[in-house]
């Protein structure tokens, strides 16, 4: 592809900037990729007990919030599609429906949240401290890794804020496209990892 | 040319609506598969988590992150990336394999 060999024959900005982004997703590949081993190992070890786990969650309300962020990727590369044709406006409509719907995402986990600590099954709560070790370690790295992964989106909730009204105002939008990128990368990288979320605590536990 | 800036010209070309579109239903119909699977049993989610799952994951950084679209560099960078989390995965289980 031309473009692609001219942008790798003569690295820019906008390429560095996109380069940047990349090395620093990585590392927040690594840094849930531990967790992932953690869990691999732990289920290894516990397969009956991260079943029964497994059974406790809530499969509809964990289906229906991965459709609110496949969705929320959908407008976000949109957005970006259209903040390279320059059309700054559009581009913050569809970044704005991109936070609303990492809203909805939040307010549906709080839900599932206080569901479970509602039935003292949160960190050091009594109904999970009568259970057995093995769903315990399934707990434990449920809240760890889906309240990391909350913050992830409440971080990229509050970047895409940013760069909406930055949008709104004609500034920092359609001349420097990398910039909602960038976030754009972020956001579709937090979305990947509920992709993972989804099946090893809702599925396949 | 595209307006100028601090970050001028050098942008990669990226999927039109209808391929967005398509892969955000692609995305979905994975999705329902997974769902499906699981409620086949405990064998079939776990195929489920180790092939659709990956599947998923691709077409988001292929598509939504332009990956397919950018040079050789990026997508080195990813490989290794994941390349370095499967030798940890490797060390560990070699490591309680063991024990």
């Amino acid at each position: 592809m031309t473009s692609t060999a001219h942008a790798s024959a003569h690295p820019s900005d906008a390429f560095g900037a996109r380069l940047g982004m990349w090395l620093f997703l990585v590392t927040e590949i690594l840094l849930f990729g531990g967790l992932f081993i953690a869990y691999s190992y732990m289920r290894a070890r516990y397969p009956h007990e991260f079943h029964a786990g497994g059974k406790e969650l809530n499969v509809f309300l964990g289906v229906l919030n991965t459709a609110v962020l496949l969705t929320s990727s959908l407008t976000m590369a949109l957005a970006v599609a259209r903040v390279r044709r320059g059309d700054g406006r559009a581009a913050a409509a569809l970044t704005g429906a991109t936070v609303l719907l990492g809203l909805c995402f939040l307010a549906i986990k709080a839900v599932e949240w206080s569901q479970k600590i509602g039935h003292g099954l949160y960190p050091g709560g009594p109904a999970l401290l009568s259970l057995p070790l093995g769903e315990r370690v399934f707990f434990g790295l449920y809240f760890t890794m889906t309240g990391l992964h909350g913050l992830h989106v409440l971080a990229g909730v509050s970047v895409l804020s940013v760069m909406g009204v930055l949008l709104l105002r004609g500034k920092s939008g359609t001349a420097r496209p990398a910039v909602l990128e960038n976030g754009g990368l972020y956001w579709h990288l937090v979305d990947v990892v509920w992709i993972y979320l989804l099946p090893l605590f809702y599925l396949a536990a | 040319m595209k307006p100028g800036g601090a970050f001028p010209a050098e942008e990669v070309h990226g999927p039109d609506t209808r391929t967005l579109v398509l892969v955000w239903l692609a995305l979905l119909g994975l999705t329902a598969v997974l769902v499906g699977l699981s409620a086949l049993g405990q064998r079939a989610a776990v195929l489920g988590l180790l092939t659709v799952t990956p599947l998923k994951a691709a077409l988001v950084f292929y598509f939504f992150m332009h990956l397919r679209y950018e040079g050789a560099l990026l997508k080195t960078i990813l490989l290794v990336t994941l390349g370095t989390l499967l030798i940890f995965f490797g060390l560990t289980y070699a490591d309680v394999a063991f024990r």
